[in-house]
């Protein structure tokens, strides 16, 4: 179990520093000079001022040091926590703008993810081999993985928003009101958050739903399943065990499937104006405001990797040939 | 139907018995049928719609905001283009990103998969080690940040990086199949007949699982489909031409929601979830195709 956990934390710690250097790498090898064109964003007509200000840039990027020397820099300044200023929100540091908004996508995805996990597996399991169920869930549960996450996000917010005015679909609380302690306030986040929430759950149900039904489908038809029937075992307890095999592929799925929900609660976000990273996304490029864009990519990136570390504890808790030391999951 | 025909017809003529049979299922199998059937109905539009249609998807135009009609068919934004030729505009982008992004992420996955499913040992924990990092960086952050520093933004560079990113899990399955493939008896005969690596894999590991690698490269095109339209959406789409992904982003931007311009919301989202979810239903037929065991009484 150590050398597993060894294994898996040295992917997770090499996956750090490769991000760190793609973070480091895309500003100075892309095409294109970002520190003209922050510059040129700014319209100082004059030279002088356009000159002071180049100056200024480069200074702050380090880009008159040897690259070496601004790789370590890099590192450096990252340790202490300083993810740079932001330029949208000038001159509010970009970790203090980024933390305000990780509750809010925190709040959205860690529901959904788990709800639509938990659902989803419950209906691919139960519509396994029940024909009439299995042809409804599976085109349905087709047509919602094949949705574009922004997609269904609108179509939510039109129907039940616009059209149907049961809900708002814009902001994470009332623009009238500010963030405080009250209930009113709390239900008013509730009632905001329901339809981003919804929007999520339903795109990510399908998947899940398909997966599982076909590893049931899988299951029962092992070894074990026939012996068991042969044995004229009842089929609950037939699908009992299936479901219990079933569940490890669809915890590693899980762990697969984190980069395409991060990326689809990004873009629900942006529909639904919801205050989270996936907003703070579209802000940052709207203004060019580069440092924003990266400190954002990098808690991205650390998020995905600790909810990767914590799937594989629950694995190690649920499937105990890892523990054992046996041939369990692969690192 | 003729051109749906013509796809398997091109393995009958191949001798073998197991191609006959497997355009015999191929035809009967209702999901490959209407997946494909309604794959190649957009592929159409898209290829001959702009030809057909003419006039540039972008063009503004004297009347906005009016609802479907027999003029336009999908009616018209709020800068009056019309929304049936972006439509088909994007259909194209569209079907140019997944064939180009889902070709090279295929690629991609094939080489790292079967080098490191043949070859095993030391390149094997190298590879895998490499893909492991691949797979758990969240492909879109990393897509945002490359994206966002290039200033001039094309189809086509979209599509390298979607393929760059987007390989991993592929080369992961071919590894595992390649890896149970390596230890057969005819692999065997192939390595002391004194055949070279690169041989034995083009040769006699990958055509045993052809069906599965083809399986594959749709799965990554519908991926590469879906991974673009959010980077659309987002703003980072290519900066000059059209894309379904590209048109949400504009009705979301110029909020058609709250206007009720829903023909225009609604048209380029459900071409998206058609073309990946035909792209999907096909392939279940596909492996039913391919599996006897899969296959329905």
């Amino acid at each position: 179990m150590r050398r597993y956990f060894g294994r898996k934390l040295l992917v997770y710690g090499l996956t750090f520093f490769v991000a760190v250097t793609i973070n480091w790498m895309v500003p100075r090898f892309m095409p294109g000079d970002p520190v003209s064109s922050m510059v040129a964003r700014t319209g100082a007509s004059n030279p002088a001022a356009a000159e002071t200000m180049r100056v200024y840039y480069t200074g702050l990027f380090g880009l008159d040091q040897p690259i070496w020397q601004q790789y370590f820099n890099f590192w450096a300044t990252l340790f202490q926590g300083d993810f740079g200023i932001s330029i949208w929100a000038f001159p509010t540091p970009v970790s203090e703008i980024i933390l305000g908004a990780v509750p809010y996508t925190l709040a959205l995805m860690i529901p959904a993810i788990l709800l639509s996990w938990v659902v989803g597996n419950w209906f691919g399991a139960y519509a396994a081999r029940r024909k009439a169920l299995d042809n409804a869930v599976l085109p349905i549960g087709y047509i919602l993985t094949a949705m574009p996450y922004m997609w269904l996000a609108v179509l939510l917010a039109w129907g039940l928003g616009v059209v149907a005015g049961l809900f708002p679909v814009a902001g994470g609380y009332s623009f009238s009101t500010r963030p405080n302690w009250s209930w009113d306030f709390f239900l008013d986040l509730l009632h905001h958050w329901t339809l981003p929430f919804a929007s999520l759950f339903l795109a990510a149900l399908g998947g899940w739903a398909i997966g599982m039904r076909n590893m049931i489908i899988y299951e029962l038809e092992s070894d074990y399943s026939n012996y068991l029937s042969a044995l004229g075992a009842p089929q609950r307890l037939i699908r009992r065990y299936a479901f219990r095999n079933a569940v490890l592929p669809q915890i590693t799925g899980l762990a697969l499937q984190l980069g395409v929900l991060v990326a689809g609660a990004l873009v629900t976000e942006i529909v639904f104006s919801y205050p989270g990273l996936g907003s703070l996304i579209l802000k940052a490029i709207q203004n060019q405001d580069f440092f924003l864009l990266q400190g954002t990519f990098l808690f991205i990136v650390l998020g995905v990797l600790i909810a990767n570390f914590i799937i594989d504890i629950v694995y190690v808790v649920v499937d105990p040939r890892t523990r054992a030391g046996m041939a369990g999951a692969q690192a | 139907m003729t051109a749906l025909q013509e796809v398997p017809a091109q393995d009958a003529q191949a001798p073998a018995v197991v191609r006959r049979e497997a355009l015999h299922f191929a035809l009967r199998n209702g999901k490959l049928v209407t997946g494909l059937a309604i794959v190649l109905f957009l592929l159409l539009l898209g290829l001959l719609g702009p030809v057909l249609i003419g006039g540039t998807p972008n063009a503004y135009g004297t009347r906005p905001m009016q609802p479907p009609s027999g003029e336009h068919w999908f009616g018209t934004t709020t800068f009056g283009q019309d929304v049936f030729t972006q439509f088909v505009h994007g259909l194209r982008t569209t079907f140019a990103v997944g064939a180009l992004g889902g070709g090279i992420a295929a690629v991609i996955g094939m080489l790292v998969g079967f080098v490191a499913g043949y070859r095993g040992g030391l390149i094997d924990e190298a590879l895998n080690m490499f893909t492991n990092i691949v797979l758990v960086i969240p492909t879109l952050a990393v897509l945002l940040i490359i994206n966002a520093y290039l200033g001039v933004r094309s189809v086509g560079a979209q599509a390298l990086f979607i393929g760059l990113t987007s390989w991993p899990w592929a080369a992961r399955a071919i590894r595992a199949q390649t890896f149970s493939l390596r230890t057969r008896d005819f692999v065997d005969l192939a390595r002391l007949s004194g055949a070279n690596t690169w041989k034995i894999i083009t040769r006699e590991i990958a055509p045993n699982m052809s069906s599965y690698l083809f399986m594959t490269f749709i799965l990554l095109f519908g991926g590469s489909i879906l991974i673009a339209s959010s980077l659309d959406f987002i703003g980072l789409g290519p900066t000059e031409g059209i894309s379904l992904g590209l048109m949400l982003q504009n009705a979301n931007q110029w909020s058609a929601m709250q206007l009720g311009l829903w023909w225009w919301f609604i048209p380029p989202g459900a071409g998206i979830t058609a073309v990946v979810g035909a792209l999907y239903v096909a392939n279940v037929g596909l492996d039913e195709v391919f599996n006897p065991k899969l296959r329905e009484t």
